[in-house]
């Protein structure tokens, strides 16, 4: 690994949730990280610690029942772990910013939306009422809404419209990181293609580096530099674009390509992933995915998995590409 | 050709609202073949949700008629409805919404059983509850376990079994696998396709999915503003789309390749209200190709080539692309 310093550099993280049938452990000992202003992709299914690994990076974990079990967090060499509350609300929005899943519950539904693009600013910048508004109102403009529009309250405002004023209150103070959380998942296809497009269009002019989490593997190709897979609290694969989509190491990573329908052959039957993700609180000590795994071998869910690097920039955690033979379909066709 | 199992002809579905008249369907007709399937897309409200309920009449349409083999739906007395429902089934969404949460598994799949006498007594309820959870694919111990303890695919495949129960001839999915991650919607997508083989079902596909819908259909209908305004054999569709709107919607599926990019064409601005429409191409004031001959009357749905209608001046004219 090269010695610049990183943006995001994630080691080791560890996430674990109390609750009444036992330990949920969210997160199971991950590593990511990020270079300025890269893009990188983290994919997964419902449940395998996409949202929990994100939250965790703005120290947002709500504790109990959630704990951060062991691991650092280092944000443009800020170590985020010994931050105190209040030095965390510094950081939160200035430093790194989210843009949450849902706009119809992250916006306040009692206040316009030009105060509450106002507010993040006013939190981070010592300036006055009048400028804080009139820099609201050329954020707006920046996410394509007309500045009239500063005063309408969130219902007066469309999906689309107020996934733009999330990502406008995101934007506000030019935070150098931004975490994108599913952030088209709630909207139509043409207009996910606008977001997409403003995101886009952002980070060319401020250079930002985006954590894009989706369970979408074709927005991932089109917004990202690098990807990571996660399945049930781990990262089993993670590499380039050309890595992961063209020389794919993970058989999981192989099934989720598998189970989407192709534009392009329509006759093709689907192959789905048997079975189901496991209960999270009661993960495998071995492999995770071994359970649905059509390669998994009979010490796969014993032995314990570790990150294998094939190249600088691929890594896959399966404990089979120790047999020097062992290639999976998806690998050898292309 | 034999006559189409389902004939819809210009149905209506108009609500009146504080603001004006909103036009959630308008004037749709469509025919459906025996054993084939036909994708509704389009994206939120551009009314084929409400399509769908109106076939089966879980929303009475405000005016055209729904012809089930031969028999206007919209002129059945209740009796007559209720058993007309029983060729025709519907398959929801929300798989966490559309179960009785106080009800088991087998209580569940029983009741079209019971509500429609259909089986003879305890015995033969309880055997052909277990003969549809294996059609479905759902493990036996299942049987009397509450939705709530299941996730999203199982509860889904409660709702195909429920359907099944009553052996229809139509099935109505309405979004059936959009609430769905992407291993399970797999599972889910080649379950309906086996049922659809084996009992040689109708179905009708209504999604936002492209990608879904373009591999279950034989034929797709595009839907925008309560309008159909494109409909071809599913190959032709995608291979040759010819609206704006399909061309854009098309256009906005990002895909999981790493190769050449196409051009992405942006719409514009978003829907506009359903309320009180113009007189004039729904489309046209997100269209990034609209002529002076666009702002008059509302184009009719005119066939391009054979089986591909469309209903576009631009297009009329021969001036597409």
């Amino acid at each position: 690994m090269s010695e610049t310093k990183k943006i995001l550099k994630i080691e080791d993280l560890t996430v674990h949730y109390d609750t009444e049938n036992g330990i949920v452990r969210a997160v199971n000992g991950i590593n990511i990280t990020l270079d300025h202003k890269e893009a990188l992709g983290l994919v997964g299914e419902t449940g395998a610690g996409k949202t929990t690994t994100a939250l965790s990076m703005l120290r947002l974990i709500p504790d109990p029942p959630g704990r951060i079990v062991s691991g650092s967090i280092e944000i443009d060499g800020l170590d985020l772990m010994s931050k105190t509350e209040s030095e965390l609300e510094k950081i939160r929005g200035k430093d790194v910013a989210m843009i949450f899943q849902d706009p119809m519950t992250a916006l306040n539904p009692v206040f316009p939306v030009g105060e509450q693009i106002a507010e993040s600013i006013r939190i981070h910048e010592h300036v006055s009422y009048q400028e804080a508004m009139e820099r609201a109102n050329e954020m707006l403009e920046i996410v394509g809404i007309h500045r009239e529009r500063a005063k309408d309250y969130p219902h007066q405002l469309s999906g689309g419209m107020k996934q733009r004023v999330v990502i406008a209150i995101a934007l506000a103070c030019h935070a150098k990181l931004l975490i994108a959380d599913e952030p088209t998942t709630a909207l139509d296809v043409t207009i996910q293609a606008q977001v997409l497009e403003l995101i886009k269009e952002y980070r060319e002019r401020y250079h930002t580096s985006l954590l894009m989490i989706t369970h979408d593997l074709g927005i991932v190709a089109e917004t990202c530099d690098r990807v990571a897979v996660m399945y049930a609290g781990n990262i089993v694969e993670q590499g380039t674009l050309r890595d992961v989509f063209n020389h794919t190491l993970h058989p999981y990573t192989e099934g989720l390509f598998a189970s989407l329908p192709n534009i392009n052959d329509r006759a093709a039957r689907l192959n789905s992933i048997p079975g189901t993700v496991p209960d999270p609180t009661k993960i495998p000590d071995g492999c995770v995915f071994a359970p649905r795994c059509s390669y998994a071998a009979d010490n796969c869910i014993k032995s314990p998995q570790r990150d294998n690097w094939v190249s600088e920039s691929h890594m896959v955690r399966c404990s089979r590409y120790e047999e020097p033979s062992f290639k999976i379909i998806r690998g050898n066709a292309t | 050709m034999s006559p189409p199992i389902l004939e819809v002809n210009n149905l209506c579905k108009h609500f009146k609202t504080k603001r004006g008249l909103l036009q959630a369907v308008d004037h749709v007709s469509f025919a459906v073949q025996k054993g084939s399937t036909l994708g509704v897309v389009g994206e939120s409200g551009c009314g084929k949700s409400t399509v769908g309920r109106a076939i089966l009449r879980l929303i009475e349409p405000s005016s055209g008629e729904v012809l089930f083999e031969g028999r206007d739906i919209t002129k059945l007395n209740a009796t007559q409805l209720r058993e007309c429902r029983r060729d025709i089934q519907m398959i929801f969404q929300d798989p966490f919404a559309s179960l009785d949460p106080r009800k088991t598994v087998s209580q569940i799949i029983s009741e079209p059983l019971r509500l429609n006498k259909i089986a003879r007594n305890k015995d033969d309820v309880e055997k052909q509850v277990l003969a549809l959870m294996d059609t479905v694919g759902l493990a036996r111990r299942w049987f009397n376990t509450y939705p709530h303890q299941m996730d999203g695919g199982r509860r889904q495949r409660i709702g195909i079994a429920r359907a099944l129960a009553v052996h229809p001839k139509l099935i109505v999915c309405d979004e059936p696998v959009s609430a769905l991650d992407v291993s399970i919607q797999a599972q889910i997508l080649n379950l309906l396709k086996d049922l659809q083989e084996q009992m040689g079902l109708t179905c009708i596909f209504i999604t936002h999915d492209l990608s879904v819908v373009h591999h279950f259909s034989n034929e797709i209908a595009v839907m925008y503003l309560g309008r159909i305004v494109e409909k071809a054999p599913a190959e032709e569709l995608f291979a040759n789309p010819l609206h704006p709107y399909t061309r854009a919607l098309l256009s906005a599926i990002p895909i999981p390749e790493l190769t050449e990019r196409k051009k992405r064409i942006l719409l514009q601005g978003e829907i506009t209200s359903p309320i009180d429409l113009p007189d004039t191409c729904r489309f046209h004031k997100r269209c990034y190709e609209a002529m002076d001959v666009c702002k008059g009357p509302e184009p009719a749905l005119k066939e391009f080539s054979p089986g591909h209608f469309v209903s576009c001046y631009r297009c009329a004219a021969g001036k597409t692309k």
